[in-house]
């Protein structure tokens, strides 16, 4: 009985007029979590948390560093999985959902980048470390962009949509070896590894705050998402009516 | 109070990763909604204007895509 | 088919080498970039050989990248494309045809030319085996997964700077393991770093040999329907 009725559910989202009435629905909803979660979040970050005992106050940029690191490979995981389901079953709510999380994750990954600069500054003494998470977040961000490039060059939906989720799936397969590779590169040259984050154990004090915002961003992703696919939908029934406008 | 806002001599580095925060997630969400109600309103002065043959139309145009 | 495959090569190489065909000017391109490093840093030789290894390799990525839109773009522009995809040979194989004919001429010339810019940069003279080698086994993989940024920018205007950046990422580990077997040869590195970065750089050119094709002709059929 719920088997049947979640893959009802998820047949509502195949249907673009049905995603519309549905996303809609659970928009406002969505939107009030995600602020109630950011502010309780920034809360805890901010006023009830300590400072750590060996970084000090600077552990607070972790609350938003983390949670955008996490966002930005969890962005690229989506894009990749929905450009799959585009390439393979050929279902046009993949195509809009891969394009729409493309730029939500690409800004994460510029705040995951900048976020750990300003840590790494009083951390390590310098701006920029060719670390090996660094290097290849910002990797990730080239990946990024390049995908959101390839859309803006193409203007037809459906070559575009093909092409990109090409790149996408090569990326996908080649963040790991990208990964691999620089974490080799990197022990080439500094064997003595620089800096751990957060140490072993997080005190339970950090988690909240940890978690709270890790659950706030990923919500606002969501509805993010959500907004953007719903503005996707609508552009394909503007060129759809401007096409047969042109028709007539 | 000002003790919160020194973040214990680190100020210079935590309040621009809040504020940038803020500035990233104010312009993702503002441009989203923007290019929402863009299309919105598009779509609706489209379809008033063409009336139901042209949507009928659109729908075609749609499902070739 | 495999009279077809050669017939497709075969004629990618008399285009390439026929006057306009622009084979040779990535090897010049090569030259400059590598000309360029020492005017950039000063002509401290020891600096020089110290980096040597690494901006070779970053001077074969640029003039690999360089060529890419000759791989589909001429074909694309004169209807030759839809011939040759008419054929009875396969999609992937006619692209797997096309990276063998791009490897053959800026791969393999590049590779020969490499020692002798090497020469420039003052690298050292234990080096130039084990870069040479690197260079033969990762230079297909460079030409292989360039067919990926050229598929996806045919038909798009000025579309080679697209498909360079495009591209660049996928280069790296490429790189980063061609010029580990290079440096490990000249610099106090821990042993079994040479045979682990040549057996790594092996398996990403095998990897891109099977990736490139299968990725190249999913993004020909959408491009040229």
């Amino acid at each position: 009985m719920s088997t049947l009725s979640t893959s009802q559910r998820l047949q509502a989202f195949a249907n673009p007029t049905r995603f519309m009435s549905l996303s809609g629905r659970i928009l406002g909803p969505m939107a009030a979590v995600t602020a109630l979660l950011l502010l309780s979040g920034l809360y805890f970050a901010l006023l009830d948390s300590p400072p750590d005992y060996q970084q000090g106050e600077t552990v607070r940029i972790m609350y938003v560093h983390v949670p955008s690191a996490w966002l930005a490979m969890m962005g690229y995981m989506i894009m990749a999985g929905a450009s799959a389901i585009g390439l393979i079953f050929r279902h046009p709510l993949a195509d809009v959902c891969a394009k729409s999380a493309a730029p939500i994750g690409a800004a994460f990954t510029f705040l995951a980048l900048v976020t750990g600069s300003l840590w790494g500054k009083p951390m390590w003494g310098t701006w920029w470390v060719w670390d090996a998470r660094l290097t290849s977040m910002l990797i990730l961000l080239f990946l990024y962009l390049g995908y959101i490039a390839l859309w803006a060059t193409i203007e037809e939906p459906a070559r575009a949509a093909r092409g990109a989720a090409v790149l996408a799936l090569v990326g996908a397969l080649n963040v790991p070896i990208i990964h691999y590779s620089v974490v080799w590169w990197n022990t080439l040259h500094q064997p003595a590894s620089v800096f751990r984050m957060g140490g072993p154990t997080i005190a339970a004090s950090m988690l909240t705050p940890l978690m709270l915002m890790a659950l706030g961003f990923t919500m606002l992703f969501v509805t993010l998402l959500l907004v953007r696919m719903r503005a996707e939908i609508l552009r394909r029934r503007v060129r759809g009516l401007l096409l047969a406008k042109a028709d007539m | 109070m000002a003790e919160f806002f020194f973040m214990g001599g680190y100020a210079a580095y935590v309040w621009p990763v809040y504020g940038l925060a803020l500035l990233v997630v104010v312009g993702l969400v503002g441009q989203s909604l923007l290019d929402y109600r863009r299309q919105l309103r598009l779509v609706s002065e489209l379809e008033s204007k063409a009336g139901g043959r042209a949507r009928r139309a659109a729908r075609t145009h749609r499902s070739d895509a | 088919m495999r009279r077809a495959f050669s017939a497709v090569l075969m004629r990618d190489l008399r285009l390439a080498t026929r006057a306009g065909g622009g084979g040779g000017m990535a090897v010049f391109f090569f030259l400059i970039v590598v000309t360029i490093v020492p005017l950039g840093i000063g002509p401290d030789l020891n600096l020089l050989a110290m980096i040597a290894p690494g901006m070779l390799w970053v001077g074969l990525l640029l003039s690999a990248l360089l060529t890419l839109d000759r791989l589909f773009q001429a074909d694309f522009e004169d209807g030759s494309m839809d011939i040759l995809m008419m054929g009875d040979l396969p999609l992937e194989a006619l692209v797997a045809a096309k990276a063998v004919g791009h490897w053959l001429t800026t791969g393999l010339p590049l590779v020969i030319a490499a020692p002798l810019l090497g020469l420039l940069l003052n690298l050292d003279e234990s080096a130039y085996p084990p870069l040479m080698l690197a260079m033969l086994l990762g230079s297909p993989a460079l030409s292989f997964l360039g067919t990926i940024g050229a598929a996806l920018t045919v038909g798009v205007r000025r579309g080679g700077l697209l498909a360079s950046l495009l591209v660049m990422p996928f280069y790296i580990p490429v790189l980063i393991f061609g010029v580990g077997a290079a440096s490990a040869a000249t610099s106090a590195m821990p042993s079994g770093v040479y045979g682990q970065s040549l057996s790594l750089l092996g398996a990403v050119s095998l990897v891109s040999l099977v990736v490139g094709p299968v990725a190249a002709a999913v993004a020909l059929r959408a491009n040229l329907r």
